[in-house]
């Protein structure tokens, strides 16, 4: 496929990975420790799984799978929010297709869809928007996710709703905001990364410039990366070549599709119909500062949060889920005590497991490879399940 | 193998039964007149063949028939419910009849005869299921095979989604064919028949909700004729299954797991159409888990691939056959893919409906 083979040729892959085993030995943690380096966003974690990266790399280096999956992030009580407001009579509720799994204290929007309530799954909010204008009679309610790569979509549908003047619209607003998580994490006392791969799509839309901060005040390397495999292994020897030559910066190697400065149409619509939220809750990583946004006042007719009062309960995650320790990097998926047990795709209990970008989920599904570790994986779920039963 | 010949339809019992209006109603289902009309009408006239002529409750065939073409029978039904009725490249119709035959024939049976059942939601439009009984009787006749029997259900608005259609499948499996999953061994090479994946995305784009347009038609096509083919070409066929629901990720890990072995697949070698690769990437779905209508996977003795390639290749149905992969021992019930990009992955078993991604 034209754009896309260009991008996961395996003799530039080989060339890669030699490049970087040579810059091993010049990294001097890396003669102490393996050297962590944390991809931030979920559509690099799946890559990653997807395409074998892993393995290909040296053992001298770890790939930490950073919290950029905004399914996975989302805490029980939001789940819980949209099964309230998804059970409204005369509601229809519109979705993205990979949220519907995401467990709730009760239920999942799969299962409220099972028992009557009118879901549907959509691409894009200008579908809710034309299930609206077809609808005239019903309240449709977008359940906006994601970071700064879906937000400005969001913006433009609401700005379209005002000037068509369609008022049977809503938005149950729960987009956050990726600068003061990596911010949270790398004030966390437990902290051992070495360096980011920084999220491809969120800077297309806030450009680079918001990272200089981790590179000036933190000392961590960032670069931002692509999606494609050939990408992720560029992005991976570009940091190593930050910490062998003792330089901290922020790097672009996704520079066909992102701008330095970022999209400034998108963001003037952004900032035009969101506003910062004093905290925003997290699943796993707890509540953390100015994290989310919300609708403006100005807007407040399309915001299905003022129109419906949802009940907005915080509900704790499961005591044996470790999710946000998975998501600090502190330990890996395999090394949760319920992964692969009573926690797996098919039964998650944390987000982790739900979405294909979660780092569990990734894991459980594409290795790694190691065969009597997958084989005890799977009896023991089999005998968690049946216990269970 | 030797043929059972039917013969030509006799004229006698021909009713003439005639429905009029646009749209069935709750009495086409009611048993009287009306209904019988509709089934004379609508199914009973193409339809028309010996053994559903006469009529009765039940179509009745002689054993001594069947019997020459195998010391077998292999029995199936499925039932079809796909929305939409209509897309590009098949219909509800053709799916019922071709997925039953396919179930028939990657056991090696030669697939006879069909029953087809159908519910229709009231208010279905006469000419709509006209349609649908003709694609049927066009599959069916272009497969060789005799729909013998049916019933016709009509429900209340909302009962059933506009119309299912359910067909179960009598064959004849050939004398010394021994087809199973858990046949596969070490050493086998997998091939599949053509590009996968097609039929869940023409399925897709036929649903307006994704506003994607893509021209790629659904494969529903009938395998009987294939793997007789094939089975000339190679009479010991390990395993063999069409990869309908679930795609050929399902299959290749049902084999796995049947005979305690690992497959290992090969990317590169998978055709994919373009069209198909890249709705996936858009969608961040995988086209190994696409729902096929007109493809399978056989297993196959090393010794004997290259020949039930050439074999398969030669049949209308088998243009783009490949061998996709091979069987390894270990890990045991794995399905590994070899990416095209040097690295390694599990293909597991997908836990419930794929579900595309945010971004």
């Amino acid at each position: 496929m034209k754009f896309v083979d260009e991008f996961r040729d395996p003799a530039k892959a080989r060339i890669l990975v030699s490049r970087i085993e040579e810059l091993v030995p010049q990294i001097p943690i890396c003669r102490r420790r393996p050297l962590q380096l944390m991809e931030v966003c979920g559509g690099h974690t799946h890559s990653i799984f997807k395409y074998g990266i892993e393995q290909m790399l040296p053992e001298a280096i770890e790939l930490v799978h950073g919290p950029g999956c905004p399914v996975c992030v989302l805490p029980i009580g939001r789940v819980d929010d949209c099964v309230a407001l998804a059970e409204q009579p005369n509601v229809i509720f519109t979705t993205f297709g990979d949220a519907m799994r995401v467990p709730g204290s009760r239920k999942s929007l799969l299962q409220a869809k099972a028992e009557g309530a009118d879901i549907r799954m959509v691409y894009s909010p200008t579908d809710a928007l034309r299930i609206a204008r077809g609808n005239p009679d019903r309240e449709v309610v977008f359940f906006a996710l994601g970071f700064e790569t879906t937000m400005p979509s969001t913006a433009f549908t609401i700005l379209r709703a005002e000037v068509e003047g369609i008022d049977n619209f809503s938005v149950f607003c729960n987009h956050i905001t990726i600068i003061p998580t990596i911010k949270a994490i790398l004030d966390s006392p437990e902290l051992t990364l070495d360096g980011f791969l920084g999220p491809g799509h969120v800077s297309m839309v806030i450009g680079t410039g918001p990272y200089e901060f981790i590179a000036r005040h933190y000392r961590k390397p960032l670069v931002v990366s692509g999606f494609e495999p050939l990408d992720i292994l560029q992005s991976v020897w570009m940091v190593m070549m930050q910490l062998a030559e003792g330089r901290c910066e922020v790097e672009n190697q996704y520079q066909r599709v992102v701008p330095e400065a970022g999209n400034n149409a998108a963001l003037a619509a952004v900032h035009k119909v969101f506003q910062l939220r004093e905290f925003f809750e997290w699943r796993g990583l707890g509540s953390i500062d100015h994290s989310g946004v919300r609708l403006r006042p100005t807007y407040a007719r399309f915001d299905a949060e003022r129109r419906y009062g949802v009940p907005n309960l915080k509900i704790a995650d499961p005591k044996a889920c470790q999710c946000g320790e998975v998501l600090k990097g502190v330990i890996k998926p395999w090394q949760c005590k319920v992964f692969g047990t009573a926690c797996t795709p098919e039964t998650p209990l944390g987000s982790l497991m739900v979405s294909s970008e979660g780092a569990c989920a990734a894991v459980y599904n594409y290795g790694p490879i190691d065969l009597d570790e997958r084989l005890k994986r799977r009896t023991a779920a089999r005998e968690s399940t049946e216990a269970r039963a | 193998m030797s043929a059972i010949v039917h013969k030509p339809a006799p004229r006698a019992r021909l009713r003439s039964g005639k429905v009029h209006g646009p749209t069935v109603t709750l009495a086409h289902g009611g048993g009287g007149k009306a209904m019988r009309d509709l089934i004379d009408d609508v199914f009973v006239g193409p339809f028309a063949n010996p053994v559903l002529a006469p009529l009765e409750d039940q179509a009745r065939f002689a054993l001594s028939e069947l019997a020459r073409g195998g010391d077998r029978l292999a029995f199936t039904t499925d039932s079809y419910v796909v929305d939409p009725l209509f897309f590009l490249g098949g219909d509800i119709g053709e799916l019922a009849v071709n997925g039953t035959i396919n179930d028939l024939a990657v056991c090696g049976a030669r697939p006879l005869y069909l029953s087809c059942a159908v519910i229709l939601e009231e208010g279905f439009p006469l000419d709509d299921l006209r349609r649908i009984a003709a694609s049927m009787q066009k599959a069916a006749a272009a497969a060789g095979v005799l729909i013998v029997t049916g019933d016709t259900k009509v429900v209340q608005r909302h009962a059933a989604d506009k119309l299912f259609v359910n067909t179960s499948g009598i064959g004849v499996i050939p004398r010394g064919v021994d087809i199973a999953a858990a046949r596969a061994r070490p050493g086998d090479k997998v091939l599949v028949n053509g590009y996968i994946g097609d039929h869940g995305v023409a399925i897709l784009a036929a649903r307006d909700e994704l506003a994607l347009d893509v021209p790629i038609r659904s494969d529903t096509q009938p395998l009987n004729g294939l793997v007789e083919s094939l089975l000339k070409a190679c009479p010991d066929v390990h395993c063999l299954r069409d990869a309908t629901r679930g795609g050929i990720a399902t299959v290749l890990n049902e084999f796995a797991q049947s005979a305690d072995v690992c497959v290992h697949l090969e990317e590169p070698a998978i055709p994919v159409r373009e069209a198909v690769k890249g709705v996936s990437e858009i969608l961040g779905l995988d086209p190994l888990y696409f729902a096929n209508e007109g493809k399978l996977v056989a297993l196959i003795p090393a010794a004997r691939a290259e020949t039930a390639l050439a074999a398969m290749r030669a049949h209308p149905a088998g243009v783009d056959a490949a061998i996709i992969g091979e069987i390894g021992d270990r890990p045991e019930g794995s399905v590994i893919m070899h990416t095209s990009f040097g690295g390694e992955r599990i293909v597991d078993m997908l836990v419930g409906e794929q579900l595309p991604r945010i971004c």
